[in-house]
């Protein structure tokens, strides 16, 4: 899938020993504390280790996978399975136009992205598994102590989304090798709406999801990490059919 | 939650059990995501007669006032964009906005209007939003209704049951974030039997920023979470920028117009002490109801999501400037604007400045003021007296004042060269007739002159009528003329006008 592969991933893969799949890197077991869960929930998450891509897929690869299956392309796929906007940034079913190769590819459903990830014998990373990934600070694994990876992350979300997206695996690899977890595009998880943010964040912490769940929520488990806040909300605003143009997605694999 | 949640907590908890499962390349899911109720679920209101599409006003417009007698549908579209925009000058930020602008567009129903609301969120968003409207009755405001992902669109319906000026707002996570990045505008219900009429009417919202750099600091400024939880901001301005009320965009109004503002705070922190300098708010409906709960009123107080009416009188022309009263807030940080009124004065209502002089408080010296002043001009003399150099300038002194006088007064006539008009005005410069008799020519300042003059070879037969002016002035201008334009003679005393008008008293 991936062309490259990063040197630190392959450092890290020789390391504990294991051989990732190219274009992916091994990341090891940790835990995920979750910003939301029900009072029942355990307040860690154990995330075994698992591989996940060194770089979000691109339209490039994604071109090839609709070649390969041709339901998935653009005039092909089912309107349930995808909004209008399918892949909206291309030309045609198998041209690019004026997206380029190594740009991200957007514009995908959830349900698009899974037929990927199953058509390489891959599937997308749990919200936990790409939350655990993506909380790696660029020096140490705990980012919530890297200021500079603070920043970074902050900085997306104070800037204009671009006119033309860069293109993918430029960003700088986090502590596990992984890059453009932040600062790129918002990517899909498998469990993507499992968070039950409902659509008024303020009523996310009080007693209407009891009638539900059969449970209170203690609500955000870290309120100063709001750039969680972002990427819950966003999931949470998200149906498997939509596409959305700067949403996309990378893949995960058992060890 | 309402209704329309289940079918995602469904689907969350299908995709929570296929998530961990082996997936095989055949494996295509299955679930969908279930249809929404639709429009058609809720029924039919048989108060509303008609349609339209409503008319949104950037501020500081308003949109006009409502003339239907009748409830009817009214569809609002509002659009999402995140966009950069000018927050100072020098400065930039990324502001989320109801319809491209801070604050975001305007919204005039009528109370009992079924308001039909899409909420589009613009493709190149990064960030999902919603709406909370303060004037919907029903769970958050529509917000529970309207979250939308970017390149989506969401659509919800209401009854504006209850009739005042409301705020609205995005209600996403970080819900603090969103608003502090602009995300806040007003909708008026109006009420059944309308407001008032008045000859203007202005949008204004208060709103706090929080960049990471100081106030001023150039460039684009990123949002700053932590000044945000501290509610230190750097910014506090009036309708999303520094300077968005003033010079060429002041608000603007003529003398005798009554003037609304529909002032609100979008905060997301402080609370606005509006004022207008110089102005009184004849009418205030505190909090934005539908009441006027006081008149008279000098400053009334803007919660953040809370909105006043005032409205008042424009007696007097000048720049009329609003601030929150919190001053560090208008001058340090942003929050002013200007009313600038044009039209005529009313010296009445107020004189402008009608005395400059010096205050000595508790510095003067005992007496009446003409006593000191007197005492003063002696002591000046005396001074003057003693130093020849000062008293040798004395006439050219008095040449440069009588010089003023004749600028202002004499030169309409006798012109700036004291050439005169051939025939009608007589000269003065080198007039045989002036400095032939120093006494007439006082008593022709002082009296007035009237019939037939031989001035160098030339008769004239005029009326020059007397000149309102003090000896002393009358004293120096004709110094001045006697020693100008190739005339030359001495000092012309104030004793010496005060005798001729003694003379001219008696007669």
């Amino acid at each position: 899938m991936h062309i490259a592969l990063p040197l630190i991933a392959a450092i890290f893969a020789l390391s504990t020993g294991r051989a990732a799949e190219p274009g992916m890197v091994t990341i090891p077991a940790g835990t995920y504390r979750p910003l939301f869960r029900m009072e029942k929930d355990a307040k860690e998450v154990p995330v075994p280790s698992f591989q996940l891509d060194a770089q979000p897929v691109t339209n490039g690869d994604f071109l090839s996978f609709v070649r390969e299956n041709p339901k998935w392309r653009r005039s092909q796929v089912k309107r349930i399975f995808a909004d209008e906007h399918y892949l909206v940034h291309w030309s045609g079913d198998l041209d690019l136009g004026s997206a380029r190769p190594e740009q991200p590819v957007t514009n995908v459903s959830w349900f698009a992205a899974k037929a990927f990830a199953s058509s390489r014998g891959q599937r997308l990373p749990t919200n936990a598994e790409w939350e655990f990934a993506a909380g790696a600070g660029f020096t140490i694994a705990d980012g919530a102590k890297d200021p500079e990876f603070s920043h970074a992350i902050a900085r997306w979300y104070g800037t204009p989304a671009p006119d033309v997206l860069p293109d993918a695996g430029h960003g700088r690899p986090n502590f596990f090798g992984v890059r453009d977890l932040h600062g790129l595009v918002w990517e899909w998880t498998s469990d993507f709406n499992s968070a039950l943010v409902t659509g008024d964040a303020r009523g996310d912490t009080g007693l209407e999801r009891q009638l539900f769940c059969g449970a209170g929520s203690l609500g955000a488990s870290n309120r100063a990490d709001y750039s969680a806040f972002m990427r819950f909300g966003f999931r949470s605003s998200l149906r498997a059919g939509y596409t959305v143009p700067n949403l996309g997605f990378r893949c995960a694999k058992d060890p | 939650m309402t209704s329309s949640h289940l079918p995602s907590l469904l689907l969350a908890i299908v995709l929570g059990l296929t998530a961990n499962l082996p997936v095989h390349p055949a494996d295509t899911p299955v679930v969908t995501t279930a249809a929404l109720a639709g429009p058609a679920a809720k029924g039919f209101d048989l108060d509303i007669v008609g349609e339209e599409v409503a008319v949104l006003t950037h501020a500081p417009n308003v949109p006009p006032p409502i003339q239907r007698q009748h409830a009817t549908k009214v569809v609002v579209n509002v659009e999402v964009r995140e966009v950069v925009k000018r927050l100072a000058d020098g400065v930039d930020y990324l502001f989320w906005t109801f319809g491209g602008e801070v604050p975001g567009v305007f919204i005039r129903v009528r109370e009992g209007d079924l308001v039909e609301f899409h909420l589009g969120n613009h493709p190149s968003s990064k960030m999902p939003h919603n709406i909370d409207l303060h004037a919907v009755t029903g769970p958050g405001g529509g917000a529970t209704s309207s979250f939308t992902a970017p390149g989506h669109q969401s659509q919800f319906s209401f009854k504006a049951l209850n009739p005042g000026l409301y705020v609205y707002h995005c209600a996403t996570a970080p819900v603090g974030m969103h608003v502090g990045n602009g995300m806040y505008g007003m909708i008026l219900v109006e009420p059944k039997e309308g407001l008032p009429p008045v000859d203007k009417e202005f949008y204004v919202m208060q709103g706090d920023f929080y960049t990471k750099g100081k106030f001023g600091e150039e460039g684009l400024q990123p949002f700053d979470m932590e000044k945000a939880v501290d509610e230190k901001p750097s910014y506090v301005v009036f309708n999303g920028a520094v300077g968005s009320l003033v010079g060429d965009k002041a608000l603007q109004a003529k003398v005798g117009d009554r003037v609304r503002i529909f002032i609100g705070n979008g905060g997301p922190n402080l609370t606005s002490s509006f004022h207008v300098i110089g102005e009184i708010f004849d009418h205030v409906h505190q909090e934005g109801g539908t009441k006027v709960t006081q008149e008279n009123v000098q400053t009334t107080v803007i919660p953040p999501g809370g909105a006043a009416i005032v409205d008042f009188k424009l007696d007097v022309p000048g720049t009329f400037i609003l601030v929150d009263h919190a001053l560090f807030r208008a001058f340090n940080k942003g929050a002013l604007g200007m009313l600038k009124v044009e039209g005529p004065e009313n010296l009445l209502a107020y004189s402008g400045k009608e005395v400059d002089a010096t205050y000595l408080g508790d510095y003067a010296l005992p007496g009446s003021a003409e006593s000191r002043v007197a005492s003063l001009e002696l002591e000046m003399k005396k001074v003057i007296a003693g130093e020849p150099k000062i008293a040798a300038m004395g006439k050219e002194i008095l040449v440069e004042k009588g010089k003023r006088i004749f600028a202002q007064i004499c030169f309409a006539c006798h012109q700036a060269e004291g050439q005169g008009i051939p025939a009608v005005f007589p000269p003065l410069a080198k007039s045989d007739f002036l400095m032939a008799d120093k006494e007439r020519a006082i008593r022709g300042v002082v009296k007035g002159l009237t019939g037939e003059v031989v001035v160098n070879g030339q008769k004239y037969n005029g009326v020059m009528p007397p000149v309102m002016l003090s000896d002393e002035q009358i004293a120096h201008v004709l110094t001045f003329v006697r020693n100008s334009w190739g005339n030359e003679g001495d000092i012309v005393t104030e004793a010496e006008v005060k005798k001729i008008r003694a003379e001219t008293v008696s007669q």
